[in-house]
C-alpha cells in the first residue's frame, strides 16, 4: 500500500477565499482566468502598476464601479458592460479611451465559469474598443459579502490639443442629438429582473462609442458637449447638461427614438423611457450650423444608425428641459427622483 | 402600438379639441377622478389645450394620496417587528408617515419588499414559511380583486403566514362626499376607466340622477380623455345628466362580473377614513369575518395607532377639487417630491406630483 498526504486542492470549480489571499491560488487565478484573455505586453510585466507614455495635450481619466444585477443579461453581462462603461466616459469627454484597469470583488462559491465568461467579455469589449486592461486586482469576499460580482474599472484618455468638449459649452441655438433608440437597457434589466417576458427580448444596448464619436468630431469638430445617458436616462443626462451651462432645452416628443417593444414595456410598468438606463448611446450638443455634417456621421456608424436631431438649446427658462408634445403643449421633462431600479450597471 | 397609438394621434386629438372649442359656450368645472387621468392631463399638457371657460379639477382617484396616515403608521409599525416581510407596490414605499417612510424603515432594517402583485406576495409567502408575510393592499376597485383573490388562495391552501393590511376605498362614495360638500364646484365627471372596467358604470347612474350631473366614463390615452370631456361638455351645455360611456373598448355597464364575485365575497363595506378628507361612510372595503384571520390589523394588534396629519398639507382640498396643488401655499417650498407633506406629492398619480413634475413653472 502507498503512503501518501492529502493534498491541498488546487484545481477549483469556484471561487474561493484564497483565490483572494495573494499565495498559489492567486496566482492560479491569474494564469488560468485573467491573463489567457487579458494578455498584453503591460500586463506581462506583473508589476505593481502599468507604466506609459503619455501623449500630447490633456489626460482624461475616470472611474466607475459596477454591481449590475443579474450578471448576465440579454446583450450584455457586467463584463462588457464595465469596459463600454468606462471607454464611454472617456470618449464623451472628447479622449482617446487607451487604456484601462479592472480590480474584481469576488463573492466566496461564484463559479470559475462564469468569471471565465465575463473576463472573455471584458477582453473581447476591450478589443473592439481598442483600449488595454493594463492592470487589475482581485479580491475575495465571504458568502453574503457581495452579490457574485462586483467590477470596478478606472480609464485612462488622451484628450487632443485644442479640443474642448464640455457639460459648461451649451448654447442657445444648439442642436441636440442623440444616437439611437432610448431606454434598452433598463428595460432589459427590468424585463429579466421581474421574469416579465414579451414576444421580443429587449437586448441591452452595451456598446463602446468611442469610435462613433471619433467620426463624429472628425465630421464636426466643434461638438459643444457630449453624454452617455446612463443612469437617470435621457431626462437627467439633459437636465444636467442644461443646469450646468444654463441654458434650456427643448425638446420634441415625436422624434424620439423608442424601440416598440421598450415602449411597450415603458406602458405596462408605467415607467418614462426618457428616464431608463442606456449603456451605448450618446447624446450631443453641436452647433446649428453643424447638425447635418454630425447627424450624417452617426447615422453611418452602426452604433448611430438610428440618430436623430431630438431638440435644441434656448435660452428660455435655463435649467429646465421641456417637452413638446404632438399635439402642441408642453410639459417639464424632470430630473428623476431617484433610481427606479437599484444595480442597472 | 396597437391600442395606444391611434389614441394619442394628433390629428384626431386636434378634431376633438376643435368641436369642444365649439360647442362649450358657458364656464363648466369638471373634474376627472382618477389620478392616472390627471398623470395623462398634464403630461399632455391637455389642460393648455382647451379653451378657457372649460376647466378640470382633479379628483380623490390616487390610492396612494388617499391611503390614511394611520395605515401607514400601522405598516411602519408591522414591518418593524421581527421575522416579518412586508409587501407592498413601490409607490407606498415613499409616503411619508410622521416621523419616516417606508424606505427609511427598509434601510434600518425593516424586510420591506416592492410587489408588482398581491399574488406576488403570496408566493413569498409559500416561499419563507418561516416569516409572516403582510400585503399592504391598497387602492380603489381596480386592486380589490386582486387583493380579494390573494386571500381567498391563502385561505384554500391554508397559507397561515399570509395576512393583508387593507385600506380599499371605493369611488361612488366619494363622489357623493364632494358633490353634497358646501365649496364643491364640480358640475360634470370624467369616470376613472380602469375602475369601470371593474364595477361597470351601472353604479354611477344612481349618483349621476341623485345630483344631476354628467358622467362620462373615460380612459387614459389624450384621444380617450379628449372624446370624455367633449361628451361631459355637450350634455352640460345641454342640461343633461345621466352616464355615457366614452370607454366603450374596456368598460361596459356590468364590468367584470367574476372579479366583482370574488371582491364580494372576501370583502365588505365600510367605513373609511381618507388622508385629508376624513371619513366617508360606506365608502371602503374590508375583510369579511370569514376571513378575519388574514387581517394584518389584527394579527398584529396595530389598530390602536392612529396618528395626526401635517397641517401644513392641504392634500385633502386638492382631492375634492376645491385647490390647484400650485395654489397651495407648501407646494414647491416646503412640499417637494423629494420633501412631500402629503402623499397627492409622492405617488406617480397624486394630483401635487403631476403639477410639480409636469407644470410647476409656466412654459
Amino acid at each position: 500500500m502507498q503512503l501518501s498526504c492529502p493534498a491541498p486542492i488546487l484545481r477549483h470549480e469556484t471561487v474561493q477565499m484564497a483565490h483572494g489571499a495573494g499565495g498559489r491560488l492567486s496566482q492560479e487565478l491569474t494564469a488560468r482566468v485573467f491573463m489567457p484573455r487579458l494578455r498584453n505586453a503591460f500586463l506581462e510585466q506583473l508589476d505593481d502598476q502599468a507604466r506609459f507614455e503619455a501623449e500630447p495635450g490633456r489626460i482624461a481619466f475616470t472611474t466607475d464601479t459596477y454591481v449590475v444585477s443579474p450578471i448576465f443579461f440579454p446583450g450584455g453581462n457586467i463584463g462588457d458592460l464595465a469596459v463600454n462603461g468606462t471607454v464611454n466616459d472617456l470618449a464623451v469627454g472628447g479622449a482617446v479611451p487607451c487604456y484601462l484597469s479592472a480590480g474584481f470583488v469576488l463573492e466566496e462559491g461564484l463559479p470559475l465559469a462564469d468569471l471565465e465568461r465575463i473576463v472573455e467579455s471584458m477582453a473581447e469589449a476591450a478589443r473592439k474598443a481598442g483600449v488595454l486592461i493594463v492592470c487589475g486586482d482581485t479580491k475575495v469576499v465571504q458568502k453574503g459579502q457581495c452579490d457574485r460580482i462586483f467590477i470596478n474599472t478606472s480609464g485612462v484618455g488622451f484628450i487632443p490639443p485644442g479640443r474642448d468638449v464640455s457639460c459648461r459649452n451649451l448654447r442657445p441655438g444648439d442642436a441636440v442629438i442623440l444616437s439611437g433608440a432610448i431606454g434598452d437597457h433598463g428595460m432589459a434589466i427590468l424585463t429579466t429582473r421581474e421574469g416579465l417576458s414579451f414576444q421580443s427580448r429587449i437586448q441591452s444596448d452595451s456598446a463602446a462609442l468611442n469610435s462613433l464619436i471619433a467620426d463624429l468630431l472628425h465630421a464636426a469638430p466643434n461638438v459643444h458637449a457630449m453624454r452617455d445617458p446612463t443612469r437617470g436616462g435621457v431626462a437627467a443626462t439633459l437636465n444636467e447638461l442644461a443646469s450646468s451651462s444654463s441654458v434650456g432645452i427643448e425638446l420634441d416628443e415625436a422624434v424620439i427614438p423608442v424601440r416598440e417593444e421598450v415602449r411597450g414595456a415603458s406602458e405596462l410598468l408605467g415607467i418614462d423611457p426618457l428616464t431608463v438606463a442606456n449603456e451605448g448611446k450618446v447624446l450631443i450638443v453641436v452647433p446649428a450650423a453643424e447638425a447635418a455634417e454630425a447627424l450624417a456621421a452617426m447615422q453611418a456608424h452602426e452604433h448611430g444608425k438610428e440618430a436623430a436631431i431630438i431638440g435644441k438649446v434656448v435660452k428660455e427658462h435655463p435649467g429646465m428641459v421641456v417637452m413638446r408634445t404632438p399635439f402642441g403643449s408642453g410639459r417639464i421633462v424632470e430630473m428623476p427622483l431617484g433610481e427606479q431600479l437599484p444595480r442597472i450597471c | 402600438m396597437k391600442y395606444i397609438d391611434e389614441f394619442r394621434d394628433p390629428a384626431r386629438a386636434r378634431a376633438l379639441l376643435d368641436r369642444i372649442r365649439q360647442i362649450a359656450r358657458r364656464e363648466w368645472t369638471i373634474m376627472e377622478i382618477c389620478g392616472g387621468q390627471t398623470h395623462s392631463i398634464m403630461r399632455n399638457g391637455i389642460d393648455q389645450l382647451l379653451p378657457p371657460n372649460v376647466r378640470l379639477v382633479h379628483g380623490p382617484g390616487c390610492p396612494v394620496c388617499v391611503t390614511p396616515l394611520e395605515t401607514i403608521e400601522r405598516a411602519l409599525a408591522i414591518a418593524a417587528m421581527p421575522n416579518v416581510i412586508l409587501t407592498s407596490f413601490g409607490d407606498m414605499l415613499r409616503v411619508p408617515g410622521s416621523q419616516k417612510d417606508l424606505f427609511m424603515a427598509r434601510s434600518e432594517g425593516a424586510d420591506v419588499r416592492i410587489v408588482f402583485s398581491p399574488l406576488e406576495a403570496l408566493q413569498i409567502a409559500r416561499d419563507n414559511p418561516d416569516k409572516e408575510v403582510v400585503f399592504l393592499a391598497v387602492g380603489f376597485e381596480t386592486t380589490a380583486p386582486a387583493n380579494a383573490m390573494a386571500v381567498r388562495q391563502a385561505a384554500r391552501e391554508g397559507l397561515p403566514n399570509f395576512s393583508e393590511l387593507v385600506s380599499q376605498v371605493m369611488v361612488p362614495p366619494a363622489m357623493r362626499a364632494i358633490l353634497s360638500s358646501p365649496g364643491n364646484r364640480v358640475q360634470g365627471f370624467l369616470a376613472a376607466g380602469h375602475v369601470c372596467a371593474i364595477m361597470g358604470y351601472e353604479e354611477y347612474e344612481p349618483v349621476a340622477a341623485e345630483f344631476g350631473v354628467p358622467v362620462v366614463p373615460a380612459g387614459f390615452e389624450p384621444v380617450d380623455l379628449l372624446d370624455g370631456i367633449l361628451k361631459v361638455v355637450e350634455m352640460l351645455e345641454e342640461g343633461r345628466s345621466g352616464v355615457v360611456n366614452a370607454y366603450g373598448r374596456v368598460v361596459s355597464r356590468e364590468g367584470n362580473p367574476e372579479a366583482r364575485r370574488v371582491m364580494q365575497e372576501v370583502f365588505e363595506v365600510a367605513d373609511r377614513p381618507w388622508r385629508g378628507i376624513g371619513v366617508i361612510p360606506a365608502s371602503g372595503l374590508v375583510l369579511r369575518r370569514e376571513y378575519d384571520i388574514f387581517d394584518a390589523e389584527k394579527r398584529f394588534d396595530v389598530s390602536h395607532i392612529a396618528p395626526q396629519e401635517s397641517p401644513l398639507c392641504k392634500s385633502g382640498e386638492v382631492l375634492q377639487g376645491h385647490l390647484k396643488p400650485s395654489d397651495c401655499p407648501a407646494f414647491g417650498r416646503e412640499c417637494t417630491p423629494q420633501t412631500p407633506l402629503g402623499a397627492t406629492m409622492v405617488s406617480s398619480e397624486g394630483a401635487c406630483a403631476a403639477y410639480y413634475r409636469y407644470h410647476r413653472k409656466p412654459l
